[in-house]
Parts: structure tokens; sequence; C-alpha cells
């Protein structure tokens, strides 16, 4: 039963995600300004979900928490996903002129 | 250490672990929620985006990505010295509990400072939705990729309203975090906590990350995907 | 349960232990709580009913006689509001889900004794809210709440309603999350996930739908508001603002909503069979997955309230599939009821009255909601009195019978007296049939094409009209009856034994009315739910 607190993380590690947090968002900022077409979207979200799990699971412990956590985090991603996927599904199955591109 | 127990186990608790797990999950279940309703905001972005992609590219050439870049910073440093605070907790070291928090507590109001010098600069361009919108595509958009002339000015306006109603909540969500900081000061400047007592600090902690991580999204969906 | 069976009839309990006005305003007694939020609830309870009182009276010509347009478009709106909004959402969670979840499992109290008080404050300042909205002139967008009607141009109180509603959410949430919170953490050495009793499933069940649904339709509202406050455009057609999402957004969370009236009465619906079957539930752990089905499935369906809007057809094709698998997992729990009733020895006090009820009527709610669900078919009912009945069934048939039931199988364990059961049981009897007479005219009035939320309407609907009508009188009689004589035991009620009926559950094993802190000693839980057959020995009821 590692709970949060049972596992004290170093000042290195967390110092360390920081700096890769860091990283993350120079790159995104630089990507930003070159043009790549409809991946300049899928891009800049790749890397705010890559900055979004080094926070949960490190700075929020997650990593070293019990299975109900998991599954708490887990549930919220999903049913995220359940909401914008099917309003998406009403929305992308219009006719065609109703969408204006990514 | 007996005497910690006893005084900040509540009654109908049987040990400190059994309180300290009701009170993370607690919090975790919050942040649900917290997801959900922010989740609804970000829908109808999706949707809109889908919709009026041009306009919303006329719209965040609207903001400063130099501003909110800063802020970024400002934000991702905040998690840090906060994820220092429960550090501190878990070792029972009240005086670093406090000077983390402190340090939060100042990144947060610079954070909340720079937000409302863009909201400034927002009231005086005449870009807050309603019936004094103005949007000018040559002074307010130059350098975007698309064509800003055809752009329907409404549009531009719907952008605006989500860039206001995503960052007013995310602020909202700060000014609270910041009182509930000051309140963990508090408690912190006297002693309070120790190594088996530092529930609130460590789901306060959970919170405020949880803040951070909807600008990280945020921070690449208003200013960043129609800058090229 | 020899032990705390014995008390005797000087022992203090939760409600004499203190008298002052102020040691029940600042309790943070579970149980205490849950009686406060039932005086409040009974208080909106007859407020929505008098609306629908209102209503009824108003439907009985066809020509409107006795209200303009604007009141009777304000009328119902209130009495959808207050009835979804301040009453049947939290109806049987807020009462009976904060009495009887610690008791249940074998604790002292919820996780966060003094957040489940500052819900009530919390719930008490949105119906404040709301109320005074009423007060003021009322609102005339209906229960919906659709944009861009309640956006732009309804000129009614929208924002303070729309406050109301957002706060009374937060006030879910929170009892929510002390649930599901407690459920995993509380529970009593051996009372393991598959002892608990199911009202408990149901109760988890629900506080997920509530978690995970209430934040949105919270956001939705609050831009509402937002919109006619600050001019954000977010539904608005003149921005290019798509009212069509506010439906999105709006049904993810208030068809979920249905599950969360509903399911907390199926979970008390399965107490109630057990116990008055003299029977272990049938399929104890189908029954609680099926609350844990409904509860996810219930997510994937909410655009079949939308068939008619300018949704997609395709995506109106796979909510329609959808909607049917919903109607499995609620299948499968009235034909696990209907086997628990097989070779029981059934007793027909007015708890398990109001419980047979709801078998009938919820399978009629049921199925005529998968009419609706098919997209031909609702084209032609939509918006008429054929939906307004479903829902009546549904929600009355369903969650207002099993609140009743839950009233008055608890109320001894509650309130420490036997309410008189010839009288109540009279009463129920008289609901079941006033309800039938109310709602079952308004399937054929809505098949014949009478749109809901209209008050002049062509002669020829005017017969089920006033049937309709008479049968609403008859409902207030019978509620009369049900609350009076419940009023009437407060005082002349005799005292209640620890196990009037008697039933199985940790419930029953304390006083009544439960000590403060629920239990001498934290039980040690040795059995599953159910297991009549340790309380009756070799008694008649069989096992199964």
């Amino acid at each position: 039963m590692a709970y949060t607190g049972q596992h004290v993380t170093s000042i290195r590690t967390y110092v360390t995600v920081f700096l890769c947090l860091m990283a993350l968002t120079a790159l995104t900022v630089w990507v930003a300004f070159m043009d790549l077409g409809f991946m300049n979207t899928i891009v800049a979200m790749t890397i705010a979900v890559i900055k979004a799990l080094l926070v949960v699971l490190i700075f929020m412990h997650l990593k070293d928490n019990p299975k109900v956590l998991w599954i708490a985090a887990g549930g919220a991603a999903v049913w995220l996903a359940i909401m914008m996927s099917f309003t998406l599904a009403d929305y992308l199955t219009r006719p065609a002129s109703y969408l204006g591109g990514w | 250490m007996s005497e910690a127990h006893s005084n900040n186990l509540a009654h109908h608790f049987e040990t400190m672990e059994q309180q300290k797990q009701a009170s993370s999950l607690g919090m975790w279940l919050f942040l649900v929620q917290e997801v959900m309703f922010f989740g609804g905001l970000f829908l109808g972005y999706v949707v809109y985006r889908s919709m009026y992609h041009d306009a919303f590219i006329a719209g965040s050439h609207l903001l400063n990505v130099k501003l909110g870049a800063f802020n970024t910073v400002v934000l991702i440093g905040s998690s840090l010295t906060i994820a220092f605070s429960v550090r501190a907790g878990q070792l029972g070291r009240n005086r670093q509990i406090l000077g983390w928090l402190a340090a939060t507590l100042v990144l947060g109001a610079v954070f909340l400072g720079v937000k409302g010098v863009e909201y400034a600069h927002k009231y005086h361009e005449h870009l807050m939705p309603g019936p004094h919108f103005h949007y000018d595509a040559a002074q307010h958009s130059a350098g975007a990729h698309v064509d800003t002339e055809a752009v329907d000015p409404h549009k531009v306006e719907l952008f605006v309203s989500f860039y206001f109603a995503m960052t007013g909540l995310h602020a909202t969500h700060m000014i609270i975090g910041i009182g509930l900081i000051v309140w963990l000061m508090v408690k912190a400047a006297r002693r309070r906590f120790s190594s088996d007592y530092y529930a609130p600090v460590e789901v306060f902690g959970l919170y405020w990350h949880f803040v951070d991580i909807v600008w990280i999204f945020l921070f690449p969906l208003l200013y960043l995907i129609g800058r090229h | 349960m020899s032990e705390t069976q014995a008390t005797t009839v000087n022992e203090t309990n939760y409600l004499n232990a203190s008298s002052t006005l102020r040691s029940w305003l600042l309790t943070v007694d579970h149980k205490r709580i849950g009686i406060l939020y039932l005086v409040t609830l009974t208080g909106f309870l007859l407020i929505g009913g008098i609306a629908a009182g209102l209503i009824r009276l108003e439907l009985i010509n066809a020509s409107g006689r006795f209200f303009s347009h604007e009141t009777y478009n304000k009328i119902f709106t209130a009495h959808g509001v207050v009835m979804i909004f301040f009453f049947l959402l939290p109806s049987i969670p807020a009462v009976f889900g904060n009495f009887l979840i610690p008791i249940m499992i074998g604790a002292r109290d919820l996780a966060f004794p003094r957040l489940n008080l500052a819900s009530w404050y919390i719930f008490v300042i949105g119906g404040v809210f709301g109320l005074s909205a009423l007060v003021l002139g009322g609102v005339d967008t209906g229960w919906t709440f659709y944009t861009p009607y309640s956006s732009t141009y309804a000129n009614s109180h929208v924002i303070l309603t729309a406050l109301g509603i957002f706060v009374a959410g937060f006030s879910s949430i929170l009892t929510g999350i002390n649930f599901i919170v407690t459920i995993h953490k509380m529970r009593a050495p051996g009372m393991t996930w598959f002892r608990l009793p199911l009202f408990v499933w149901a109760h988890y069940a629900t506080s997920i739908v509530i978690v995970l649904g209430t934040p949105v339709i919270a956001i939705t509202i609050l831009l509402v508001a937002c919109e006619r406050l600050f001019h954000l455009g977010i539904f608005d057609p003149a921005l290019g603002g798509d009212p069509v999402l506010f439906q999105h957004l709006f049904w993810f969370y208030s068809h979920p909503a249905v599950y969360i009236m509903v399911l907390p009465g199926m979970g008390v619906m399965s107490e109630l069979i057990a116990a008055f079957s003299r029977k272990r539930i049938f399929g104890y752990t189908v029954v609680a997955m099926s609350s844990m089905a409904i509860a996810i499935i219930g997510f994937f369906v909410w655009g079949h309230h939308m068939f008619v809007s300018s949704q997609s057809i395709y995506a109106g094709l796979v909510f329609s599939f959808l909607s049917f698998l919903v109607a499995i997992p609620s299948a499968v729990k009235v034909f696990n009821w209907t086997a628990t009733l097989y070779k029981g020895s059934i007793s027909f006090k007015t708890p398990m009255v109001y419980a047979l009820g709801f078998i009938g009527l919820f399978t009629v709610g049921g199925l005529t909601g998968l009419f609706l669900a098919t997209a031909a078919v609702d084209v032609h009912v939509h918006d008429t009195y054929f939906v307004v009945a479903h829902f009546h069934y549904v929600m009355i048939g369903g969650a207002m019978m099993e609140f009743l039931g839950a009233l008055h199988f608890w109320w001894p364990k509650m309130i420490g007296k036997m309410y008189p059961e010839r009288v109540s049981r009279a009463g129920s009897i008289l609901l079941f049939i006033a309800f039938n007479l109310t709602f079952f005219p308004q399937f054929i009035l809505g098949y014949m094409g009478m749109p809901r939320r209209y008050h002049v309407y062509p002669p020829e609907f005017q017969l089920l009209h006033r049937m309709s009508s008479l049968g609403a009188g008859l409902l207030f009689i019978s509620f009369a009856v049900v609350f009076g004589s419940l009023l009437w035991s407060l005082v002349k009620g005799k005292k209640a034994p620890a196990n009037p009926w008697p039933a199985k559950g940790l419930e029953w094993e304390t006083s009544s009315p439960p000590p403060t802190f629920n239990f001498d000693r934290i039980p040690e839980v040795t059995e599953e739910a159910y297991a009549y057959e340790t309380l009756f020995g070799d008694e008649p009821g069989p096992t199964s």
C-alpha cells in the first residue's frame, strides 16, 4: 500500500520534470511558428498531453498511488473523450459545408 | 506522535491512514468533476473551431504569445514550488511548507497580474465581446496565413468569447486557490502540520496541479495553434 | 444482534441527544442532515405540486380560461424546475442515502461530515435563488432552458434560476463525492463489496453519474447566464453560435440525470422486495452490476432527445441503437425482482404496495421510452403529451413511488414511530389509481397529437384532459392522506421496535432511532446481504 506520502520523491526528480516541462513549452512555441498544415494542431496537442502526463504522474504522485486513483483519473479522461467524440459524431456527419477545417 | 494522532484524527475514522486515503480519494474525485466542468467549454471550442477555422486563426492572432508563454513558465514554476511544499509536508517541516507556499502564492499572483494586463489590453482595443466589440482585420490579425479580410467579425467575437470564458474560469480557480494558500499558510505558521498530518497541503497540491494542467491545454489551443 | 437490540426505552438517540435549533443547524451527524433534507425537500415537493395543480386546473378547459399564455409558461417551468432540480434529483440520495449508507456499511458517519453539512447549505442557497426567481416573476423557458430563447429572447428571471441550478448542482456533486469515498473507505470489517446491500450499490452507481455528469450542466447553465450578463456569444446564432451545441451539453447531463433520479429508487426497490418476500434477492451480483451498467450506458444515449433538431441522422441512428441497450440492464432488474417474489412469503405492507406499484409503472414508463428512442416514432410523438406521460411514469411511477416506499419502510428507524398501517396502505393504493388516471390519458392525448406546453387546445381533447385533471385532484387527496398519516404518527404513532418488519441489514440491528454514532461498537460483518434464512430460521420462505 504505497499511498501518497509514504514515498518521498527526491528534489532531483522534481527539478528534472520541471526542466522537461520547460523544454516542452519552448518546443511547442517554436513548432507553432512553422507551417505544418493540420499537423500543427496534432503536434501541439501531443506535447500538451505529454506535459499533462508528467504533471499527473510525478507532481501529483499518481504513479505511486493505488489503482482506485488511476481509475478515477482515467475515468475522467475517458468520459471527456466520450462527450467529445459523440458530439463530434454529430457535427462531422453533417453536410460537408458545415466544416471549415482544422 | 500519538498526540498528533488523537488531535487530528476525526471521530469517525479508525486510523490516520484511513483518513488520509479518504481525503486523497475525495480530492481526486473532485478533480474528475473539474475535468468535466472545463470539458464542456473545451468541447464547445473544438466544435466551433472545426466550423469556423479561419475566424479562429484570425482570433488567435489577437493574443500575445510572449505573455502567454511567460505565464506558462510562471504557472509550471508554481507547480514545482507547491510540489516542494507537499514534499516538506511529507517530512513534517512546517517552515519549509510555509516558504514554498509563499513562493507559490507569489507566482500565482504574477500569473494573475499578467492576465490582468492582457484583459486590460483587450478592453482598450474594443475586443471584449458585446455591443462594443470591434474587429479590424488589418490592425489586429496582421501576419495570419488565412484571408482575414474575408473572415466574419462575428465569428472572431465567438473566439474571443471562448477566450474570456476559458481563461476567466481558469483565473477564478486560481483566485480560489490563492485564498486556500493563505489559509494553509496560517496553519503552517502555527506549526499544525506533521509527517502524520499534512493532508490539507497534499490535497491542495493536487488542486493546484490540476489548474496548471488546464493551462497547459489552454495555452496551445488559444495562443498557438493558429500562429504559423 | 442481541446486544444492540436490547436498547431500553430511555436511551438517548440522535433525535433527542440535543434539541436546540443551533444543534440542528450546525449538526454534522449524517442522520440529522438527512432529516434536514427531508424537511427541505418536502417543502419543494409542495411548491412543485401546487404548480402541477395549477397546470391541471388550466387544462380542464380547452380555451385556456384562467391564465395568460405568459403565466402558463411560467407555471409549467416552475413545476419542471422545482420538481427536477430541487426535488427529484436530490430526493432519495440526500435523504435516505445520507441517513442509511453509513449505517448500512457499518460506519459512524460519511467520510466528510462537515462537507455533508456544507452540501445542505449549498442546496438551500441554490433553492433560495430558484425560489426568489419564482417570487420575483418567474421563468418562462421550460426546465430545458433551450437557447437562443433562454440566452437572448426570454424576458424573465433566467439568470437567477440558472444560478440556483448551478449552485444546487454543486451540492449534488459534493454529496456524490462523499458517498463514493465513504463506500470505498469506511466499510466495516467483513463488509466486502459483494456483501453491500443493493441500496448501497445503487447509490454508488448514482454517485458516479453525479460526479461525471453534473459539472457539464453546471458549465452549460453558467454559460447561458454569462451570455445574458456579459454578452459572451457561445450559443448565440447571431455570432455563429450553435443552439444545438447547447442541446448536446444539456442532454449529456440531463439524460443521465434520469438515472440519478431512478437508480436510487431501484436500490430501495431491492431492499423492499427482499424484506417483504422474506427472501434473498434473486441474482444479487447481476442486480448490482446492472446498476453500474445503467450508470455507464446511460451516458451514451443523450442524442435521442435531439432526433428532430438539426443533429445528423447518422448520429441519430447510433444514439437510437444505444438507447435500446440501456433497456437491457433495466429489464434485468425488473425480472430479478419479479423472480424474487416467486415462492416468497409476501406481506402487503405499505412499502411493499409502493414497490409492486413501481414494477408495473416503471415497466410502462421504460417501454414507452423505447418507443421514443425509435427515431421514426419519435418524429411523430416528439414534444407531445406522449413524452410527458412517459417521463411521469418513470419519474413519479419510478422515483416518487420509491421515495414514498423508502419513507414508510425506514420511517420507524428514522423517527422511532410506527405509521398507521391501514390508512397509509389505503393512501398508497389510492395514489396508484390516481396516478394512472392522471397520466394514462396523456399517452392517448400525445399519440393523437396534443403538444406539450400548450394551454389552448382543440375541444376534442377536452374529455381526456378532464380525466387527467380529475386524476390530479385524486392524486392531491392521496398525497394528503399519505403525508397526513405520517404527520399523525409523529405525535400519536406507536413506538417502533428496533426491527419492526423484521428485515435484514445493519440498520435494523441498531436501535430505532439509532444512537448518535450509529453503533456502540463497529460491527463485524459475517454474512452476505439479504440472508433472510438466518432471520427466520426454518420458516417457509425458501432460499435461492
